[in-house]
């Protein structure tokens, strides 16, 4: 087993009363396309805050590639190499999509024309080369969604953290966002972290699954092994979801 | 393509020789005088445009390095004799420094704190200089009179030199607006002025780039404030501190358009010649008048298009039209 890209050690975060993240610790290794799942309010966005530097973990400790970021801030942890989208989409406003794009290109070329090559290439391998000189606004929910995709890409991080691209897009659009999905581990070799309600997404997808409930992992594992946990099921999934997902012959 | 280039070329070199042509065509010295006026806030206005504009952090208080480069400038020449354009550099410097020292920790925490704090340290700094004796007082001090040469930039006969200067500062000021627009600068500031959060999360130290902004633009109002000083002679800190500077600076780039280049110009141009216009139609008795229109012209904007006159000429010259969006898949 090579070592791993991403090591969360008994990472806890409390607001308040609430302990949003209590003890979760596991690894994600290069290469690997990894599902966060869990119901609402399960910590997940959380988590992501935790390793991306936006809230600082309480307790546990964050290791990327063998450093330890726990507590660095959101833009250095970036320079490390991780990068993220949001839950609820925050384009740059105003913007273009290939000036959203440019403003993550610019972090490895300070060079505009250099980095505005490296935009052209991520639009067109996330199929925004249409609306590239579009200002960001006016796109509809999907494309807002890639638009941040494409913008954390171009940053050329190591490890992607997608927080819900999914959701709220139909059938045929998240069809084009799972098959994204594969490109940007096959193509560009980036391992890849998502949140994800979306089980017919995420199981399909992700090598492996980790499960959050009331902020604890309650399993971890292949996404068979997973959907077959009696404690998953009970938690999340419910007995109707897992049956079906059995008749659909699994993954 | 070529044609869309071409001729917004063609019109800003007819302008620009119209421009160079005026002093020896207008040799009146009071439409040189507006003119000038009309340069320097151009200026100032594309000055505040990187921090408030770009970067989208409003500042109130540009007043604070107009001033410290007019200080600087005339007591460099009072005390050492250092030419004024030595005193220009060595003021955008000090300019600098302030900003440095406003901005540090003002940018760490969100919200209005920084425009507050503009205000606050352009009185400040205002109470300082009234109250210090060495570079006197609220009497102020009058620019020793040296003779007329460019070194001294000191010209007693005619309006004509400063206009030069002012029109080449603006030049300056316009191209380094230009190069920011373009430059990672450019994008990382936008980047901030949109969302904070995400401009983090793609790798960008925020506090870092809004100093930088907001050094850019200290040190530009600061040679406005030296050019200033060497063309009316004489400073006093109810002239260069004054609070009506710094939202002068700010209508300016708000009226034309706030993150343009054109915007400030544009601004400052309807808003110079309506003070001026103002003055020179109602004399004494107009003093405030020009105040008032500017509020109505402010809410005019405000209401009918916030985003200045760049963005209304544009929504004029593009009609929105409903656009069909494809949504189309990954490329094959």
């Amino acid at each position: 087993m090579p070592d791993p890209l991403l090591e969360v050690e008994g990472l806890s975060k409390r607001f308040g009363g609430l302990l949003a993240n209590q003890d979760v610790t596991f690894a994600i290794y290069p290469g690997e396309v990894v599902g966060l799942i869990g119901p609402n309010g399960a910590g997940k966005t959380t988590l992501f805050n935790c390793i991306t530097g936006f809230y600082r973990p309480d307790g546990g400790r964050v290791q990327f590639e063998g450093v330890d970021i726990t507590g660095w801030p959101p833009d250095k942890i970036c320079r490390a190499g991780i990068a993220r989208t949001f839950q609820v989409v925050r384009v740059f406003r105003g913007l273009t999509a290939f000036e959203n794009v440019m403003v993550g290109a610019l972090l490895r070329n300070p060079n505009p024309r250099r980095a505005a090559e490296v935009a052209r290439d991520i639009l067109d391998l996330t199929g925004l080369s249409a609306q590239a000189d579009e200002l960001v606004d006016g796109l509809p929910i999907a494309l807002k969604k890639r638009v941040e995709m494409a913008r954390s890409l171009a940053t050329g991080p190591k490890l992607l953290l997608l927080d819900e691209v999914m959701a709220g897009l139909n059938p045929k659009e998240r069809q084009a966002a799972v098959e994204l999905v594969r490109r940007i581990r096959t193509e560009l070799g980036v391992t890849v972290l998502m949140v994800e309600h979306v089980m017919e997404v995420v199981m399909p997808l992700s090598d492996r699954v980790i499960v959050l409930d009331f902020g604890v992992k309650i399993a971890e594992g292949r996404p068979q092994e997973v959907i077959n946990n009696p404690e998953v099921i009970k938690a999340y999934l419910g007995e109707r979801y897992a049956a079906r997902f059995g008749r659909l012959g699994g993954v | 393509m070529v044609r869309g280039r071409l001729l917004p070329a063609a019109g800003l070199g007819v302008l620009l020789l119209g421009l160079i042509v005026f002093p020896l065509v207008v040799t009146l010295p009071y439409p040189q005088h507006v003119m000038i006026l009309i340069f320097l806030y151009a200026m100032m206005g594309l000055a505040w445009n990187i921090i408030g504009g770009y970067a989208g952090q409003v500042s109130l208080g540009d007043a604070t390095y107009f001033g410290i480069g007019a200080y600087t400038t005339v007591i460099l020449l009072r005390d050492l004799g250092l030419s004024p354009w030595v005193g220009m550099l060595v003021g955008a410097v000090n300019a600098v420094i302030v900003s440095v020292i406003l901005g540090y920790p003002c940018f760490r925490v969100r919200g209005h704190y920084f425009a507050i704090a503009t205000i606050a340290l352009n009185e400040i700094v205002a109470t300082i200089f009234t109250n210090w004796e060495y570079v006197g007082g609220a009497v102020g001090i009058y620019v020793p009179i040296l003779p007329e040469s460019f070194i001294n930039l000191q010209f007693h006969r005619s309006k004509a030199p400063y206009y030069y200067i002012a029109l080449g500062m603006l030049i300056g000021v316009i191209l380094l607006n230009v190069w920011v627009g373009r430059s990672r600068l450019g994008y990382y500031f936008r980047a901030i002025r949109a969302d904070q959060d995400a401009a983090r999360s793609l790798g960008i130290d925020i506090t870092r780039y809004k100093m930088i902004a907001y050094a850019m633009t200290a040190a530009l109002t600061s040679l406005g404030g030296s050019f200033y000083a060497m063309y009316v002679l004489y400073i006093d800190p109810t002239s260069v501190f004054a609070f009506s500077i710094s939202l002068l600076v700010v209508l300016v780039a708000v009226l034309g358009g706030v993150g343009t280049v054109a915007g400030p110009i544009i601004g400052s141009v309807i808003l110079i010649s309506l003070s001026e216009g103002t003055r020179v139609l109602l004399g004494g008795t107009g003093r405030a008048l020009d105040v008032a229109i500017y509020g109505l012209l402010v809410m005019a904007i405000s209401v009918l298009q916030p985003y200045g006159i760049v963005a209304w000429v544009r929504s004029l010259r593009r009609p929105r039209k409903p656009r069909e969006v494809k949504v189309a898949g990954p490329a094959a």
